[in-house]
Order: C-alpha cells, then sequence, then structure tokens
C-alpha cells in the first residue's frame, strides 16, 4: 500500500474526528463534495454533522473556530487557498493570537492553508504565508515536507492547546508517497537532517526540501556532501540544530519558496550571524522567489520559484567562496 | 407597555421591579463612567476612555434579558449590559487603571475586557470582529448538545459597514443560530455621520437581506428597550434563528473621553433620539410611583459612595511587573520560540 502526502492529511483529520468527539471540520465545500483538493473526502459521511460547509467567508470561519474553542470543541478550519486566508487574516492575528495572552484562555484552533506554488496556478492560488503568520506572537506555525509529517503534524496540531497554522503544500500533494502511515514521530519544534553532510548546509522546508535534496544530489557527483536541514516548525524554529549543522560544514544556504523581505531565511540568517558567526567560513546566501507576484505561465513559474538547478546553482556559488 | 401591563395581574408590578434593576444598573454605569472620566481627565487612566452615555438603556436591555450559560460579547459603550450581565465596578476600574489583580492583568485595557470561559467574551478593537466568534461559540454549543442558549453581540450603526458584520451574521443565519445582533444606532462613527456610513434608508432593512428577523426599538425608552430586546432574544431562545435589533439614539459624549464631539450636528439634542435615557427612565419610574425623586437621588449617592471607595482601593494595588510576567503567548510553553 502507499499513500500520498494529501490522503495523510485526510487521514489524519479522519482519526482526530474519530478519537476526539471535539474536533469538527469547518471549511467551504469541505462536507458532503470532500473538499477543493479532496482533503476531507467521505469525512462528512463518515462523521455526520462534524464536517460543515461554511459560506465564502474566511473571517467568519476563522473567528467562528476561535468561537468553537473558547467553548471547549477543537475546530479545524480549512482555507481552500492559503492566499485567501487574507480575508481571515485578522480573526487570525489579532483574535485568536492575542487571546491567551489577553484573556488567559487558550485557543486550540488548526487553520489548514494549502500553500505554495503549482503550475499554472497564478498569482492568487499559489502563495506561501508561513512568515506572516510567525510574525505575529501566539501562533504556532508549521511546515511539513514529507507524508509522514503530514500526518503526525496534523495530529499533533490538532492536540495543541494554541492555534495552529497548519502550512500543507499543494504541490506535495499528489506525487509525494509513502509505504505507510507513521506509529512515531519526532515532536513538533525539532527540525530533521533530511541529507547528512559535510560540506554545506541547506535550512529549508516545505517543497523546497524536495528541491533542495535533488540539488544536493547533482552536487554529489562533483564530490561535495549537502546537508539538507527540513526546519518542520516555522514557529517555533529549532535554532539549536541549524547551529550544530553549520557548525558541521561552515557555510549555510536557506531556501525558501516565499519572498525574500522578512521572510523564514531571513530569520535563520539572522539566528546564525547572531549567534554563530564564529562558525561560517563564508557569507550566509538566501535563496527566494522572486520579488514580483507568483505568475501564470509555468515558464515564468519555473524561473520564479527556486527549482533544484536554482537550487544547486547557488550552492556552488557558495562552495567557492 | 401597555399590553404588557394588561396580559395578567402582576404583570405592572413585575415591569416595574425589571426596570427598577435596569435603571439602577444604568445609574451603576452612568457614576461608574463619571468617575473614569474624571480619574482620566486627572491623568490617572493611560490610553483611552470610552463611555456608554446615552446608550445606557439599550445596552442594558441585552444583560438583562440574558441568563446565566449564554454568551454576550459586548463593545464599546456597553457599560450597563456588562454590568447586568455580571461585570462589576472592581473589575471595570481594574482594568482602566491596568492593575495586576483585574481579569486583563494590565495586558489589555479599559473596554477590552470579559471572562471568557464564563461567556463573555472579551472583545478586541476590530467592528464586527465578535460576531462570528459569538456565532462559533453557539455552534459549538450546538455540536454539544446544548439547546436554549442564546448570544449576543453590540454594535454601532459604523460597525454594521464591516466585512466582519456581513460575514457573521449571513453565516449564524445559513446556520440559524440563536445570535441576537444588537446595533446602537447612535448617529455617528467617531464623526461619521449616517449619511456617510449606510445609504438604506434604515438599518433595519439589512434584516431581510440576511433573511433575519428584525426589531426596531426606541433606544432612549427603557420599557421599549427591555421588552424589544427580551422578545428577540426569547424568539432566539426557541430556535427562530438571528435576530436583528436596530435601537436608535444618541451617543451623548465624544467617541472618547479626547473628543470633544463638535462634529455632532446641535438639532439633534433637541429632538426626541438626543434624549438621555436614563433621565427619561427615571422620570418614568417617578411617575409610576416605582420610586421617589428621592430614592433616586439615594441610589445616585450611594453608588457614588461605592464607586469612590473602589477606585481608591484599585489605586493602591499592585501595578502589573515586567519582571513577574512570563512573556509568553503562548499556553504550551514548550512550543515557545526563543529569541537571543
Amino acid at each position: 500500500m502507499s499513500i500520498t502526502y494529501l490522503e495523510a492529511i485526510r487521514e489524519a483529520q479522519a482519526k482526530a474526528l474519530a478519537d476526539d468527539p471535539r474536533v469538527f471540520i469547518y471549511g467551504q465545500d469541505v462536507g458532503t463534495f470532500g473538499g477543493a483538493f479532496k482533503a476531507t473526502k467521505n469525512l462528512a459521511k463518515e462523521f455526520p454533522g462534524r464536517v460543515i460547509d461554511s459560506p465564502i467567508s474566511e473571517d467568519a470561519i476563522v473567528g467562528m473556530a476561535i468561537g468553537a474553542a473558547i467553548e471547549g470543541a477543537r475546530p479545524i478550519v480549512e482555507m481552500q487557498f492559503a492566499d485567501f486566508s487574507t480575508v481571515g487574516f485578522n480573526q487570525i492575528v489579532n483574535q485568536a493570537a492575542t487571546l491567551y495572552y489577553r484573556t488567559g484562555v487558550s485557543c486550540p484552533i488548526v487553520v489548514r492553508l494549502p500553500s505554495g506554488g503549482t503550475a499554472g496556478s497564478g498569482p492568487f492560488h499559489s502563495q506561501s504565508m508561513e512568515a506572516i503568520y510567525a510574525h505575529y506572537p501566539g501562533l504556532v506555525v508549521l511546515t511539513p515536507a514529507t507524508v509522514e509529517d503530514a500526518y503526525s503534524m496534523l495530529l499533533e496540531a490538532i492536540a495543541i492547546e494554541d492555534p495552529v497554522i497548519f502550512c500543507e503544500h499543494k504541490f506535495l500533494y499528489y506525487h509525494l508517497k509513502a509505504e505507510s502511515l507513521p506509529a512515531e514521530a519526532q515532536p513538533i519544534g525539532k527540525a530533521r537532517i533530511a541529507r547528512p553532510g559535510r560540506d554545506l548546509t541547506i535550512v529549508t522546508y516545505g517543497a523546497m526540501v524536495h528541491e533542495s535534496l535533488a540539488a544536493a544530489e547533482e552536487i554529489a557527483a562533483d564530490g561535495f556532501e549537502i546537508e539538507v536541514v527540513d526546519l518542520r516548525s516555522i514557529k517555533p524554529l529549532d535554532t539549536d540544530t541549524v547551529l550544530a549543522s553549520v557548525a558541521r560544514t561552515g557555510r549555510l544556504l536557506c531556501v525558501g519558496e516565499a519572498w525574500p523581505w522578512g521572510g523564514v531565511c531571513a530569520e535563520v540568517i539572522a539566528r546564525v550571524t547572531a549567534e554563530g558567526f564564529g562558525l561560517l567560513d563564508a557569507p550566509p546566501m538566501r535563496l527566494n522567489a522572486k520579488d514580483t507576484p507568483v505568475p501564470y505561465h509555468p515558464a515564468l513559474w519555473g524561473t520564479h520559484r527556486p527549482t533544484a538547478s536554482a537550487v544547486a546553482a547557488s550552492a556552488r556559488q557558495l562552495l567557492e567562496i | 407597555m401597555s399590553e404588557v401591563v394588561k396580559s395578567r395581574p402582576g404583570a405592572e408590578r413585575d415591569q416595574g421591579r425589571e426596570i427598577v434593576k435596569a435603571y439602577r444598573t444604568m445609574l451603576a454605569a452612568r457614576v461608574l463612567e463619571e468617575k473614569l472620566a474624571a480619574l482620566y481627565r486627572g491623568g490617572k487612566i493611560k490610553g483611552g476612555v470610552f463611555l456608554g452615555r446615552g446608550q445606557e438603556a439599550l445596552s442594558v436591555a441585552v444583560g438583562q434579558n440574558l441568563r446565566p450559560g449564554d454568551i454576550f460579547a459586548p463593545l464599546i459603550r456597553d457599560q450597563a449590559g456588562r454590568m447586568a450581565f455580571g461585570d462589576t465596578i472592581l473589575d471595570t476600574l481594574r482594568t482602566y487603571l491596568g492593575s495586576s489583580l483585574g481579569s486583563m492583568r494590565g495586558r489589555d485595557g479599559n473596554i477590552h475586557r470579559g471572562r471568557p470561559r464564563e461567556g463573555y467574551y472579551a472583545m478586541i478593537s476590530h467592528l464586527g470582529a465578535m460576531i462570528p466568534v459569538v456565532t462559533g461559540g453557539l455552534l459549538a454549543r450546538r455540536l454539544q448538545g446544548q439547546s436554549g442558549v442564546v448570544g449576543a453581540t453590540c454594535i454601532g450603526d459604523g460597525g454594521t459597514s464591516t466585512g466582519a458584520f456581513h460575514e457573521g451574521l449571513n453565516a449564524a443565519a445559513v446556520e440559524k443560530l440563536p445570535l441576537v445582533v444588537v446595533v446602537a444606532n447612535n448617529q455617528y462613527a467617531y464623526s461619521t455621520p449616517n449619511s456617510r456610513q449606510f445609504a438604506c434608508a434604515d438599518l433595519l432593512d439589512k434584516a431581510i437581506g440576511y433573511g433575519v428577523t428584525g426589531h426596531k426599538v426606541d433606544g432612549t425608552s427603557l420599557a421599549d428597550c427591555l421588552r424589544v430586546i427580551g422578545v428577540a432574544i426569547t424568539a432566539a431562545r426557541a430556535g427562530g434563528g438571528p435576530q436583528l435589533i436596530v435601537g436608535d439614539l444618541l451617543r451623548l459624549v465624544g467617541h472618547g473621553e479626547h473628543d470633544d464631539a463638535s462634529y455632532v450636528d446641535p438639532t439633534l439634542r433637541r429632538k426626541p433620539v438626543g434624549q438621555d435615557c436614563i433621565e427619561l427612565a427615571g422620570a418614568y419610574i417617578i411617575q409610576q410611583g416605582w420610586a421617589s425623586a428621592e430614592q433616586l437621588a439615594n441610589w445616585r449617592e450611594e453608588l457614588e459612595t461605592e464607586v469612590d471607595a473602589t477606585a481608591g482601593r484599585v489605586m493602591r494595588e499592585p501595578e502589573p511587573d515586567p519582571a513577574d510576567e512570563d512573556w509568553s503567548a503562548l499556553s504550551t510553553r514548550e512550543l515557545e520560540d526563543h529569541f537571543a
């Protein structure tokens, strides 16, 4: 048997609904239709009354999840695309993220954001929102890059007492497969060494983990061993694992699919230069999407986002310094 | 009112009791807010002070018609409704003065206070945002198998223009949840008059668009407010779905105590909508023989003494100490991020 990243998300939600009567799902087309991507396929049938179609109202979707959480429920809300979470932004950052600090009442909601680019999706169905949400205190921001993490981190997200922004990557939905669902998992907040190496560290997350692994494989032919760190969680960010890797390699390349300004790569580089300057044998480097809206045509999109060949080119450049 | 009086023996006495009870809560809110204004002018309160003068009748009618176990998300001019729902002079002063013993512990202030676990939600400043939150609270109660619960929230004429108002009320209507939205049409959103806020003839016209029941109320009449909001809350509790109430009145103060409200059309004060609901309610109580003018004056004096004593006590309480704060926005401490 093999299971895709998307099926893992569906299975995690099915397990949460089965195990915890407080859990319910709310979002556009999530009911009988099973969701735009089928992440809730058959769940409305299996759990009657607990997988609820919403109007096209992202503010109300998130706001209602917050109210339900105050009353002891564990809501999972699906944004049809991460891009549309901007309409629910106020409820996420000003209501959910401040509730515990202000009132002492925690806000256990999970906001699922189908994130990142796929060919032909264009400016409004491709965005990577993780850095925006990580900027706000009071949110946990997750970016699973594997089938196993999609499953186990979503289950853990539902159990967490605080609001979780779950950035699941659409590019990985169908083609990423695993043999089975994991029985055990690394805890949230710990990064993972996706590939060990000694010459250069690539710190990355989400779909860029796979572009970076492909780049590392390509460069291995030249005799260089690239270490790839999959952050898994953007907030909290596992600085210790990153610093330990840079201590081994002396070189840091951060790769992110999001825009460069004030992003996850900028944060990682700030931490490594502040806390591990002496570990660096070369200036740290970042590779992000270009600073434009995400373009529609696959030829433009393929250049806008970092690809394996772009990552390899940056890594080679950094190795030569 | 007259139909209530005629409905059964003793109804008049019950109504009198309800009106006097509400009046005393309104008076407590008015006296407390006068103290807040004085503390603000004396530099004792940092940040803003936002008063509900002129809106006490509409506000108290919401709090008084709710029951323990209901949900209430008040807005900035709801001191009377908050107190009718169980908020106290003590916690109001603690929150305004930033006492570490207040429900917000100095982390938030003034009207941003509540005890969410007790159904008393703490507003955020973004108007309309509490409507979806109350709606979600009601959805959870339904999923938990509870019935007969009502969730009420208050907003102003300006707040009806927000996306959150639309999204929240529409979603509640789709789910037929027992949501009661009370609009205090106080003629101005900060300085913006109704003519620059909406183009419908009356805000009540919005009810039909959302498929919810609409109720109009004279926001200056305590008896009318208690009756109409009582009818709406009863209808919601009985499964009638969301209820939209529009109360016409005039904000008798500035947006906050920093604002002299010089933009308010002076002729409004001379119109029925510009009357002071507390003065009208007091005169009505005396006219009905439920209390004398002297009793009313005594109630005010007692409240002034209580408010002054409580303010003195709160000002002696400890301020929040930054060294005692854990500076964590997460309840799950092991998920905190760390910055060097």
